[in-house]
């Protein structure tokens, strides 16, 4: 399959690691990863603090770098960035867009997915040959779980993960306080919510706290970082490349 | 001067002409017009009255006065009100005062009542909910309220399985009054306390071939 | 009246600036960082919505037709807003027609005057009340009070919050920020004559309530009431309760006025089949609420013979003129999008400043009375109050999709407010990321971050606004290398040749084991 491989602006910029894991991921599953050079960002940040005008260059751009037809899906390693794809650029398109953009955006829309629902909806690939001998427990993020409603796709891959000792986090359900600028405007309310959070991680005693989300694992890790809990963070997609022959090396500080 | 009533009535036509929505049909996908056997129905309604801490007595129709009497007993209702269309036979057994109700009745005075015998007009099994309709035999509203203790006829004939079966059977125009065990609160610590400003002890009395 | 006669329809006003109870005199980051402060706030508010949250799961999920029953109700709302005027013209008829007396009141100032010459009319001094989202909204009773009347809160919630002076802080339970031994300090103070022995078993407490408002319903002459339903094909009026105050405000005095948003209408009786499963479920998390009383006018010989119903706009018509926040006015006010948001679990009712508090609170204040962003209104900021969890939208009955009007609404918010540092920064990022080429210069300038960074690579203070994130969250230093630029690299090359050719190997061992 010829996957166009969306790396998000965060992912791209700032944690390149789990779109390098997404990338060798697919590739290994045999897929053609193509990454269309002129992408940038999804507009989600614009048009959650309340700017839709501002996104629309963006969401065309993200039409025309993935509308083309050679491309049979658009996989993304963020539930939020998918969501956004799936539910917002139609939102900018309707109201500040022309007919092009509309269509366009519909177009992408269909094939957009993020990684875990790629894998097990698209691939129908549970095991996908991982191996990571490590305690893990995963955090659902608020936009895979009620937006895109993945479920427990995420946890049927951790599941099939070869030697992985695997929690389940208490609470999982209840947002991490991320919420994008919400932890920059609504600093201490997004502080209580983490700290709950991360009290319910350190009972799990894992390693690893992982999700499907640079972004919350950004602010979980930062939390968690910052308090030197001993637990640290890591994309879902790097859990799922790790190998026997090539098993996960920390390379990163605070993620 | 444009009334109130023609202003908001304006505006709202105003609203609707900014912002038009195509209409819309409701699907009403949910359970209708169920049915069950009677023991399941009586099962089920005896479990939720339960679970609202009210009490149940069953009796076949012959030994109403009996069953009354002896919830009554139980309570120590020495001086009860009844509405003025309750079947007296359902009293021939109670040894207590019986106060039939009338409207020169001032409702406070209710409050010198230990409890009050009514019928009802429906009942819901699934919520556990009985509906007084103001009926001869139910009485005007604060009669089945003011006084501590409720104890209600029920007739197994009359409980649906679901809320839109009962409701279905209710007539608009009359008072109606749903009661779904004893009064209660949730209002300190969202912990239920039974037993508030609505009578504190409802007892209900279910004929079973009625 | 000029709009209809100009053929040209003219926006509704929200409520006017300055009057009743929907708007704080904070923003909402603020109020919340007091509240978060609040040790016995945050510990009640975790513990009851938790409670809480268990038991309406156990509830919901027992029906195997809770979402028909939720498409039923969101579909029965949105067609009763399709036809609001129809439907109260109909309301006003069948009330009318049955004794009853209807009034119309274009926002909270005038209803109170309407209640007001309506009490008054009575020659009485007092009010028993049921608790209402509405009165409350309007200021219904700091007006009475103003005027020499007395309202007296007869639901145990609301009269907690009354004697101690306090404003309700939840919907359904407005007294949810106390703790028992609060409360009973609170009736040691407040209720006269109350047992001095008084304990802080609940049960002890809502006793001490039950004997001291007993009087007062025995004795009081005229209760206001608000309205879960109007029905219009029948012009019944419902009010669903637990404790049976409500029953006593609406049987026992000669006079009863009802004030009932105009979007609490319902067009059939058989409606109330779904919103009677829909509502108890979702607020109390029980099969049914103890009591549910429904009337329609006046009936002789039972109950108030002078019965006056009045209907409120109060920014409901600006609402409504929004296609997309129109939805907000669907609420059935169960609170069940209060219990399980995260961030009124923490920042608790009081930090959203208006009647309405949490989710709802937030897409419905800011429509009711504006958010006035040029003058600094604390309703700019609720529209924020969010992480946009979605947890609101899978709990609400009638499936208001919150999320979704909460980014409106922001939207609503930024385009009101002007050119803003904001709105520039948003500009100039959309401006880098709309070119590659300037996106990936920018990238590289974000790996000067990296001199910010300590040994380990971690940023731990970060420059205004960020500095509310740096406090409690260490920032990665960006890495050395992005994504592109290493899938462009030898290194990155090779590594998907390697990644491409185990694909190969495993296909080949795969097909020679076959």
């Amino acid at each position: 399959m010829r996957i166009g491989l969306f790396a998000t602006c965060l992912g791209d910029t700032l944690f390149p690691e789990a779109v390098k894991s997404t990338a060798v991921l697919l590739a290994r599953l045999g897929h053609d990863v193509v990454f269309p050079p002129g992408q940038t960002c999804c507009g989600q940040m614009h048009v959650n603090t309340g700017y839709q005008r501002e996104p629309v260059p963006l969401v065309r751009n993200f039409a025309e770098q993935f509308g083309d037809a050679s491309i049979e899906a658009v996989v993304m390693p963020s539930g939020s960035c998918a969501g956004s794809v799936r539910h917002q650029h139609e939102i900018v398109a309707e109201r500040y867009g022309d007919a092009s953009l509309r269509a366009g955006v519909a177009t992408v829309k269909a094939k957009t997915y993020e990684l875990s629902e790629f894998l097990v909806d698209v691939l129908d690939a549970e095991d996908v040959g991982a191996y990571f001998p490590h305690r893990v427990t995963y955090h659902p993020t608020c936009h895979s779980l009620r937006m895109l409603r993945v479920g427990d796709k995420p946890l049927k891959l951790l599941r099939a993960v070869d030697s992985i000792d695997l929690v389940e986090l208490p609470e999982a359900d209840s947002c991490c306080g991320f919420g994008g600028t919400f932890a920059v405007k609504n600093a201490e309310t997004s502080t209580a919510m983490l700290q709950d959070k991360m009290r319910n991680i350190a009972g799990t005693d894992a390693e690893v706290c992982t999700a499907g989300d640079s972004s919350c694992l950004m602010h979980i890790g930062g939390g968690l970082s910052r308090i030197r809990s001993g637990t640290r963070t890591l994309h879902l997609a790097q859990i799922l490349s790790a190998t026997r022959t090539s098993p996960y090396v920390p390379t990163e500080a605070v993620r | 001067m444009t009334t109130a009533r023609e202003t908001v009535l304006g505006r709202i036509k105003d609203a609707l002409a900014l912002a038009p929505t195509p209409d819309t049909t409701v699907p009403r996908a949910y359970r209708t017009g169920r049915t069950l056997p009677d023991d399941e129905r009586l099962a089920l309604f005896t479990d939720r009255l339960v679970d609202y801490r009210a009490t149940v007595h069953t009796c076949t129709a012959d030994r109403t006065a009996q069953a009354v009497a002896e919830v009554l007993r139980e309570h120590g209702a020495r001086r009860i009100g009844v509405p003025a269309g309750l079947d007296p036979l359902w009293l021939d057994a109670y040894d207590g005062e019986v106060q039939q109700d009338s409207g020169d009745i001032p409702a406070p005075r209710l409050d010198a009542l230990d409890g009050v015998l009514t019928a009802s007009a429906v009942s819901c099994a699934e919520t556990g909910t009985i509906f007084l309709d103001g009926s001869p035999d139910q009485g005007r509203r604060a009669l089945s309220l003011v006084p501590d203790l409720h104890v209600c006829v029920v007739d197994l004939s009359t409980v649906e399985a679901g809320v839109p079966e009962a409701v279905a059977r209710l007539e608009p125009q009359r008072p109606t009054t749903l009661i779904s065990g004893p009064s209660a609160t949730s209002d300190i610590e969202l912990e239920r306390v039974e037993g508030v400003h609505g009578p504190r002890t409802l007892a209900v009395v279910i004929r079973t071939d009625r | 009246m000029s709009s209809t006669f100009l053929g040209m329809p003219a926006t509704p006003p929200r409520s006017p600036y300055g009057t009743g109870n929907l708007r704080g005199d904070r923003k909402f980051p603020k109020a919340a960082h007091d509240e978060l402060r609040n040790e016995q706030l945050r510990r009640n508010l975790g513990r009851a919505t938790r409670t809480i949250r268990a038991k309406r799961l156990n509830v919901t999920g027992e029906l195997p037709d809770w979402e028909a029953l939720r498409e039923a109700g969101s579909a029965i709302k949105t067609d009763t807003m399709n036809r609001l005027p129809e439907l109260l013209e109909q309301l006003e008829r069948k009330v009318t027609e049955r004794g009853g007396t209807v009034h119309w009141a274009r926002d909270g100032v005038e209803a109170n005057e309407i209640v007001t010459r309506l009490v008054k009319a009575t020659g009485s001094s007092d009010v028993i009340k049921v608790k209402s989202m509405a009165t409350q909204e309007i200021g219904l009773n700091e007006h009475l009070e103003s005027v020499g009347i007395t309202p007296y809160e007869t639901d145990l919630a609301e009269l907690i919050v009354q004697l101690a002076h306090d404003k309700p802080s939840h919907i359904l339970v407005p007294a949810i920020h106390r703790n028992r031994d609060e409360i009973r300090q609170i009736f040691l103070k407040e209720i006269p004559g109350v047992d001095p022995g008084l304990d802080n078993v609940p049960a002890h407490l809502a006793a001490a309530a039950r004997a001291y408002l007993r009087e007062k319903f025995m004795t009081t002459e005229v209760a206001v009431s608000g309205a879960n339903f109007g029905i219009a094909e029948t012009g019944t009026l419902a009010v669903v309760e637990s404790e049976g105050n409500g029953r006593m405000c609406l049987t026992m005095p000669d006079t009863l006025i009802t004030v009932m948003g105009i979007e609490k209408v319902l067009p059939r009786y058989q409606d109330l089949e779904v919103f009677l499963q829909l509502l108890p479920r979702s607020s109390t998390g029980e099969r049914m609420n103890p009591y549910t009383s429904m009337w329609t006018g006046v009936t002789p010989g039972d109950g108030p013979q002078d019965f006056h119903l009045v209907l409120l706009d109060n920014g409901r018509t600006a609402a409504l003129a929004d296609r997309i926040g129109r939805e907000a006015l669907n609420c059935i006010r169960c609170s069940a999008c209060l219990n399980v948001c995260p961030v009124y679990e923490r920042a608790g009712g009081h930090a959203y400043g208006s009647t309405y508090p949490g989710p709802i609170g937030a897409v419905l204040t800011p429509q009711l009375a504006g958010m006035h962003a040029a003058k600094g209104d604390p309703n700019s900021s609720l529209p924020y109050a969010s992480s946009l969890c979605g947890a609101c939208f899978d709990a609400c009955p009638v499936k208001i999709d919150i999320p979704s009007l909460l980014v409106e609404l922001r939207h609503q918010n930024t385009e009101q407010s002007g050119t803003t540092a904001e709105k520039l920064a948003m500009k100039a990022a959309a401006t880098v990321m709309k070119h590659p080429k300037l996106f990936t210069a920018a990238q590289k300038g974000a790996g000067i971050g990296r001199l910010v960074g300590g040994r380990d690579g971690r940023i731990s203070h970060l420059p205004p606004p960020f500095n509310g994130w740096s406090e409690s969250r260490d920032t990665a230093a960006p890495p050395k290398q992005t994504f592109r630029s290493w899938l462009a690299s030898a290194e990155g090359a090779q590594a998907m040749r390697a990644a491409a050719g185990e694909y190969e190997k495993n296909r080949k061992q795969k097909e020679e084991e076959k």
